[in-house]
């Protein structure tokens, strides 16, 4: 046991020790915010103006269209021909915008010419505001007040409630997928990440020769199970400071950024722009923290460290296995295959799990210790039956048991072979050893 | 004195391949025990299940007189013959590492590196990256993980591969210190030269089976073909000579050699008395075979049985 500690504290110390941790738990939130943090500068900072030629055959819309500061209207009266020679001649911000006749009835036909493809928020834009031009037009023909029509306006949100023993509790669909996501992709990321550095320290152990000499004093499963501990706790330790500092840098960068312009909050402006657009309505109405508070963040983050350590030692173990079978990178190309096919599938799987988390795919899915880590994590913010959540984990740690059994076999005599090209015929051979 | 190791009628096997065929070998304490064999005879696996890294599928291995045990390996030393250290970390640290991993605490294993690095006259690596020594050097400070717990019994896999003739003395050196102080030692080797010089018993294992035990002196005896050379002044006049040579007057830097294979009954004074009533003896001498010569008769024998 001493031994073991011996050896999860090389591994955990002479990883940290190294620039490259450094430079990566430094880079890290650097990414993070950067992610979040840059597309909302871009959207806050001044667009490239437009200007847009418009020639209105019948009159009934140039007057409605509205300059913004990315987009100015300028009405033209010449013929089409003569104005899209004029188009040409002008510069690359230059867009003619030529509307049919129409009486009001009938959708005009609408042209935008250009030297290049116009942006889809800018044809958009022009779309809604002819489109309720036109609206307000038949509306007045047919007798009706626009204006009335304005004021009646329902919006129905419909609010969702999980019923279980300790109650009733206000649920939240919208926040329970942003938190699975998140929790399932960063169980992924992990498992990648850490499982190949526990493979490349085994491959590294094996082609400099050390590990004959480190597994005559101690079992060979012990120095597997030590490096693989030792990996895990530097994984912890790099998310942990990942994670402070990413909040910390997004918080300061969003707060100068806020006073600045005198804007909404940059975490709003993010999810303007990534999340679906009910789902930001329903967000702005009863606003994003209380939503993420009805989900139960307390055992969410739990579950996420059972799942997050439980995909990791599954998988390392195996990854541990495939550095012990070969002897250079290329070989464990081809083992490493069978091992990412889950986690990659899992990966993909997610969206129509998110859609329908109570499905029997995703209850299988969830439940083989393969792709469990990931599909279960996706769905426990859905609160799922606690029956399947018990299954999936026991699952989950037979199944680490399982892989960690079958490659301590494959590793204890893998890393003892030397220039041999392996099979996995080869590998079932190991086994029976 | 008893045995420090006693191997019983050990087998391992790998799938349908034998490794081992019931060897048993009894290790003297305080001897330099040589381990032979072609390549591919079994002795790494021999040492594997001695430093139990794998596990015999028969017999069984007594150390002390008792069964062996996993907390057994703090008192062994392993130099195995693929050997290698952590390339990116200092001398220092991973010396001390290798250390604790044999069961010693951290001081008491500063201490002994330091009096290694004092010995060997390597103060100045404590610091350096391995990836930063010449291969010499690398297998210097391996020798010193070998060696740093002090075990009484260590295992040595070709340790004077990868040393210039200087430091290969320097390590003998210390092996023959280690031994005085009384460890008892295993080589593995194909250096026939070492064996001849350091070890006072061998075993010869050849395609899983052993073929050949004992004392070097014994081992010698027991292939001893009885040939005795003569280097005399002036040639031998052989026409009335009452001994049939093998060799007749080689011409040797002023001398010339015949060589005689005596037979049961014939004794060497009489051969010298003939001798020296034909030609003036300069030299009388019986041929031992080396091991060399041993190594080669016994495996090249026994393919030619098989």
């Amino acid at each position: 046991m001493n031994k073991i500690l011996l050896i999860i504290e090389r591994e955990f110390l002479s990883r940290v020790k190294k620039k490259s941790f450094l430079i990566m738990t430094l880079l890290g939130p650097v990414l993070f915010a950067g992610i979040t943090i840059i597309p909302t500068w871009l959207a806050m900072r001044d667009a490239t103006l437009t200007t847009v030629s418009v020639l209105d055959k019948s009159h009934l819309f140039e007057a409605k269209l509205k300059s913004n500061k990315e987009t100015i209207f300028v009405l033209v009266s010449k013929d089409e021909e003569s104005e899209k020679l004029l188009l040409k001649e002008a510069g690359e911000h230059n867009l003619l915008l030529v509307i049919g006749e129409t009486n009001g009835e009938k959708v005009p036909d609408i042209r935008i010419f250009g030297a290049s493809n116009p942006s889809l928020d800018l044809i958009q834009s022009i779309e809604n505001q002819i489109n309720s031009e036109l609206k307000n037009i038949q509306l007045k023909n047919s007798g009706i007040d626009p204006k009335l029509v304005e004021t009646i306006k329902p919006e129905v949100i419909i609010k969702t409630t999980v019923l279980n023993d300790d109650g009733e509790k206000e649920g939240s669909s919208a926040a329970a997928s942003i938190v699975g996501i998140g929790a399932g992709f960063l169980i992924y990321i992990f498992i990648f990440l850490y499982g190949s550095q526990v493979m490349m320290g085994v491959m590294e152990e094996k082609t400099n020769r050390v590990v004959e000499v480190i597994i005559s004093s101690v079992k060979p499963f012990e120095l597997m199970m030590g490096k693989i501990v030792g990996v895990a706790l530097v994984g912890l330790t790099q998310f942990l400071l990942w994670m402070v500092l990413s909040y910390g840098i997004t918080a300061v960068a969003g707060s100068i950024m806020t006073s600045k312009t005198n804007q909404k909050p940059a975490t709003e402006i993010v999810q303007d722009q990534t999340g679906s657009k009910e789902m930001n309505k329903k967000m702005a109405k009863t606003g994003i923290l209380k939503e993420l508070q009805s989900v139960n963040l307390f055992s969410v983050l739990m579950y996420f460290l059972f799942y997050f350590l439980g995909g990791y030692l599954l998988y390392s173990a195996m990854f541990a296995a495939v550095g012990a079978a070969v002897d250079n990178q290329q070989d464990a190309q081809q083992f490493m295959m069978p091992i990412t096919i889950p986690i990659i599938a899992s990966i993909v799987l997610a969206q129509f799990i998110i859609k329908d988390p109570n499905s029997s795919l995703a209850f299988w899915f969830s439940i083989i210790p393969f792709t469990s880590p990931i599909i279960m994590m996706i769905r426990i913010p859905f609160e799922p039956p606690f029956w399947q959540i018990l299954l999936s984990m026991v699952s989950l740690v037979l199944g680490f048991l399982g892989t960690t059994w079958f490659a301590g076999k494959i590793y204890r005599v893998g890393i003892l072979m030397y220039g041999k090209k392996v099979t996995y015929k080869e590998l079932w051979k190991w086994l029976r050893y | 004195m008893p045995p420090i190791i006693q191997i019983v009628d050990l087998v391992k096997r790998y799938g349908n391949f034998t490794a081992l065929d019931h060897v048993s070998v009894s290790i003297p304490r305080g001897s330099i025990f040589g381990l032979l064999g072609p390549n591919g005879a079994g002795k790494t696996s021999l040492i594997r299940i001695i430093t139990q890294i794998t596990a015999p599928d028969e017999g069984k291995i007594l150390f002390n007189e008792k069964p062996l045990l996993p907390a057994d390996v703090s008192r062994m030393g392993y130099l195995p013959e693929e050997r290698g250290l952590y390339k990116k970390s200092k001398v220092g640290e991973q010396l001390l590492y290798f250390a604790q991993l044999k069961g010693m605490s951290k001081a008491e294993a500063l201490d002994k590196t330091k009096k290694w690095f004092i010995r060997l006259d390597i103060k100045d690596w404590w610091n350096k990256n391995v990836e930063e020594l010449s291969k010499g050097m690398a297998q210097k400070v391996q020798f010193i993980a070998t060696v740093l717990h002090e075990p009484e019994f260590l295992i040595l896999d070709e340790p004077f591969s990868g040393f210039d003739p200087v430091n290969s003395d320097v390590i003998r050196d210390e092996i023959l210190r280690l031994h005085d102080q009384g460890s008892t030692i295993l080589f593995s080797t194909h250096r026939m030269d070492t064996v001849e010089e350091l070890c006072s018993h061998v075993v010869l294992i050849d395609k899983a089976k052993k073929v050949l035990d004992g004392s070097t002196r014994e081992i010698r005896n027991q292939f001893k073909s009885n040939r005795f050379s003569v280097d005399t002044k002036e040639p031998i006049n052989f026409s009335d000579f009452p001994w049939q040579p093998e060799k007749m007057n080689e011409e040797k830097e002023e001398s010339y050699r015949s060589t005689f294979l005596l037979v049961e009954g014939q004794s060497p004074n009489e051969l010298v008395s003939d001798v020296i009533q034909k030609a003036e003896l300069l030299a009388f001498k019986e041929e031992t075979p080396s091991f060399h010569d041993i190594f080669v008769q016994v495996v090249t024998r026994k393919t030619e049985t098989v």
